[in-house]
């Protein structure tokens, strides 16, 4: 009785669980798996259609009366690569009408002409020509004939299952595409962007945690641009730091900060001079990574809150009755309480920081020393064509990821449960 | 000691008012005010004499007395500085200052002598300072995007400062940004397709998730360990390493510019967060509940339907909500699914019309307040819920 109890509860959960996770197995686990194969293939995003013979079908009228037609269907391959086996043509036509120069390719039976092409190489074409005539000499109405439409068939292989591999486009990711300075740009943007969401996210927790009037309002309108869409935001960021007519560099030169407008978000380099050492500041990274930082502190800022909240009362109190400064509390009771959670936030916005595309694109396209690993994927992929550089591409930033999950599971997994 | 405690918060507090009556400032040069010049040391040493004069009256008189009188004895003085600005300019100076006379009441001549007081000061302004910080950082980019969508494009070209609207124009006039997008670049429809699609998400993402989340939560099965340890790490990966195979693949389906496409990749994104968000709470239940349910002969549909489904509205409700909201904000994917204009979301229609130069940035802002305005009406209504969604599936973009 237990048994099959045990039996049909399995089968139960199996019916529940089944289209779930059949779901997020064709969509999320295949592409990651697929991305493999692709990255061993030559392939670009032209090729990715299955290619198909095509014709345009022309009618025009040869003699005086109407009753002889010329046919010529406008033959090609769709693929410019790859070959296509076996093509077969087929058309219909009206009563009472036979063809005049029937090609040896093809028969013409019952009203019907079907042709046999063989093999197209890639890029094929043809005008292939049919002389047609009416077997009482009466006219032909042309667009009854122009209305039917031809017919094709024949064999293809998908460019993507096709088995012949490369190498070379790892190659060309390691060595001729930048790599160390996509991988430096890449970790920069990923560890400011995250290590200024954090301690931002700390400080607004800190203040909203004080007892002020209208806190929840406050909270509230922290986690605006965390839950705003990014193309609005985006946009309007670009709008306020264009020099030509922006605000923020039109407000700067109006009180006499700046003499010139600065491209915030167009300049690569900075020179920058700070007790007499000149450096170079990557500008347009830096303002990337100001706006990574206050579209995503609200989430850090959230849970921090939501920790602090969590901590006893009675722990402040018992150090104001031993006289403790605000900074020793902050340092001796928050900090200690906090340093889970922030770990964890570390973690798991570094991961998704390294893989944030939609903010740079919009705001930079990745030009002006902003290009990152995921914005390299869309560059390869579709602004290149190049479709299995682009997935490539993407192995190395799985790679990368599963890298930084095992030594986070290695490092903080168990602090984690804890939490 | 007590003198360097006074200093520091007079050097504080004057600070902190000059960091105010600035952002004041330049919000009023964004309404068209003729200012150049910020006189942050003027305000600064007006300043301290002001808050000198606070702890030196001290208690002499009533409070509401004091602070009136100080802040408009700082108005005045502030009005011969600056002639040249206006009546609601000064006002506004005033009514600042007003504020800022009120956080000083707890400060004294005596007070200042207490225990670690440098450091109290310095917190209380800093978080003083940090709320109006945080407060006009995060409101400011959202004030120019409301107000650029109501100017035109020639006036912020002659005078990028004067975001000033012209109430005077007819309600037509001030609104055409609005209207144009609707008429010409046929936001109507992207509202819908939009609407379309997010609600879909949230619906189907629902249908698979509760009965996931279910077996997940409660049912034992070979397999169910690792099934809930995996949803953690396949939602650590991003969607941009699932654009190329999927676009291929999509292709070849011709699943590309289909609003079902979209629909199957934002549920199975979104899937992962739902399920774990929904076990979690699920697993708060009691089990006698479902206990009594199985003793009247409900079959797992039942229990899900009549106890399971009831009992969690709430959960329910924050996940549908954060769904909503993933949906509604995607980018990625509608930037490489969609190319034909007749199946954009709001999201790819607005970066579509910016990819056009030749737009004129108040379109491209009434289109950015559409979409926006939704999200964060949703935001601020369901607040509550939808904190408790943000911090469980916390990993989720």
């Amino acid at each position: 009785m237990s048994i099959s109890l045990s039996k049909l509860e399995k089968r139960t959960a199996y019916a529940l669980v089944l289209p779930a996770v059949l779901l997020v197995f064709a969509i999320v686990l295949f592409p990651i798996f697929a991305n493999v194969w692709i990255s061993f293939k030559d392939i670009e995003l032209k090729d990715i259609r299955i290619p198909e013979p095509r014709a345009k079908k022309i009618v025009k009228t040869i003699s005086d009366n109407g009753s002889e037609l010329k046919v010529i269907y406008k033959l090609r391959n769709s693929s410019l690569i790859q070959e296509i086996r076996s093509v077969k043509l087929q058309d219909k036509f009206p009563k009472n009408i036979s063809p005049i120069n029937l090609d040896a390719r093809c028969n013409f039976k019952s009203k019907k002409i079907i042709c046999d092409f063989g093999n197209w190489e890639a890029k094929y074409r043809e005008n292939f020509e049919l002389i047609i005539k009416n077997i009482n000499g009466e006219k032909i109405d042309k667009d009854l004939i122009k209305s039917k439409k031809p017919i094709l068939s024949g064999k293809a292989d998908n460019p993507l299952l096709t088995t012949n591999f490369t190498l070379d486009n790892f190659k060309k990711v390691f060595y001729e595409n930048n790599f160390v300075e996509l991988l430096l740009t890449t970790f920069y943007f990923t560890f400011f962007g995250t290590v200024g969401a954090i301690i931002f996210g700390i400080l607004a927790a800190q203040l909203v945690n004080q007892n002020i009037q209208g806190r929840t309002y406050m909270r509230g309108i922290l986690l605006f641009p965390y839950v705003g869409p990014v193309v609005a935001l985006a946009y309007t960021w670009t709008l306020l730091l264009d020099p030509n007519s922006g605000t923020l560099n039109a407000l700067l030169v109006n009180f006499n900060v700046l003499e010139t407008p600065i491209n915030l978000l167009g300049q690569k380099y900075i020179t920058m001079n700070i007790l007499g050492f000149e450096f170079k500041l990557r500008l347009a990274l830096t303002t990337v990574i100001f706006f990574e930082i206050w579209r995503y502190f609200p989430l850090a800022f959230l849970f921090i809150l939501a920790r602090l909240q969590a901590i006893p009362q009675t722990l402040y109190e018992a150090a104001d009755v031993d006289g403790a400064s605000p900074i020793q509390k902050f340092i001796h009771i928050t900090l200690p309480q906090i340093t889970a959670i922030i770990s964890i936030l570390f973690m798991i916005r570094f991961i998704w920081n390294f893989n944030k595309f939609e903010d740079i694109f919009l705001l930079t396209g990745g030009a002006s020393g902003t290009r990152t690993l995921p914005i390299n994927v869309y560059q390869q992929g579709f602004a290149v064509s190049d479709i299995g550089m682009g997935s490539a591409v993407s192995i190395v930033i799985v790679m990368l990821l599963i890298s930084f999950m095992i030594i986070y599971f290695r490092l903080i997994g168990k602090k984690a449960n804890e939490v | 000691m007590k003198f360097k405690s006074l200093a520091l918060f007079l050097v504080i507090s004057s600070f902190f008012l000059t960091c105010i009556l600035s952002i004041w400032k330049v919000m009023s040069t964004l309404q068209g005010l003729n200012f150049t010049n910020l006189n942050i040391a003027q305000i600064f040493i007006i300043g301290i004499f002001l808050s000198l004069s606070f702890v030196l009256i001290g208690n002499k008189i009533n409070h509401l007395m004091k602070i009136i009188s100080l802040s408009f004895i700082f108005s005045i003085f502030y009005f011969y500085l600056n002639e040249t600005s206006p009546y609601w300019y000064i006002f506004g100076v005033f009514l600042i200052t007003l504020f800022f006379t009120n956080k000083l009441k707890k400060y004294t001549m005596q007070s200042l002598k207490e225990d670690f007081i440098t450091e109290k000061v310095t917190f209380d302004f800093i978080t003083l300072f940090g709320i109006v910080f945080f407060a006009f950082v995060i409101l400011f980019p959202f004030y120019i995007m409301l107000v650029t969508s109501f100017k035109t494009q020639i006036a912020l070209l002659v005078n990028p400062l004067d975001f000033s609207l012209d109430f005077s124009k007819s309600l037509t006039e001030l609104f055409k940004s609005y209207f144009v997008i609707f008429e010409t670049y046929n936001f109507g429809r992207y509202i819908l397709i939009s609407s379309a699609v997010s609600i879909g998400t949230v619906i189907i993402t629902l249908l698979f998730a509760i009965p996931a989340a279910y077996a997940v939560a409660r049912l034992n099965f070979f397999g169910k360990n690792f099934l809930s340890s995996s949803i953690l790490i396949i939602y650590m990966f991003p969607a941009i390493v699932l654009v190329i195979p999927l676009y291929t693949v999509f292709s070849q389906f011709g699943l590309r510019n289909s609003i079902f496409g979209l629909l199957i990749v934002y549920t199975a994104t979104t899937l992962p967060v739902a399920i774990y968000m929904l076990q979690g709470y699920f697993k708060s239940i009691p089990k006698e509940i479902e206990d009594a349910g199985i003793m009247d002969g409900q079959n797992w549909f039942g229990i899900i339907l009549k106890i399971i489904i009831p009992l969690s509205l709430p959960a329910i409700a924050s996940v549908a909500l954060y769904v909503f909201m993933i949906a509604w904000n995607e980018f990625l994917f509608s930037l490489m699914f969609l190319d034909s204009p007749k199946s954009f979301t709001l999201s790819r229609a607005i970066q579509y019309l910016s990819g056009d130069a030749e737009t004129p940035r108040q379109y491209l802002m009434a289109g950015s307040v559409i979409v926006t305005v939704p999200v964060l009406l949703i935001f601020v209504y369901f607040e509550k819920y939808l904190v408790s969604g943000l911090t469980a599936g916390s990993v989720k973009e």
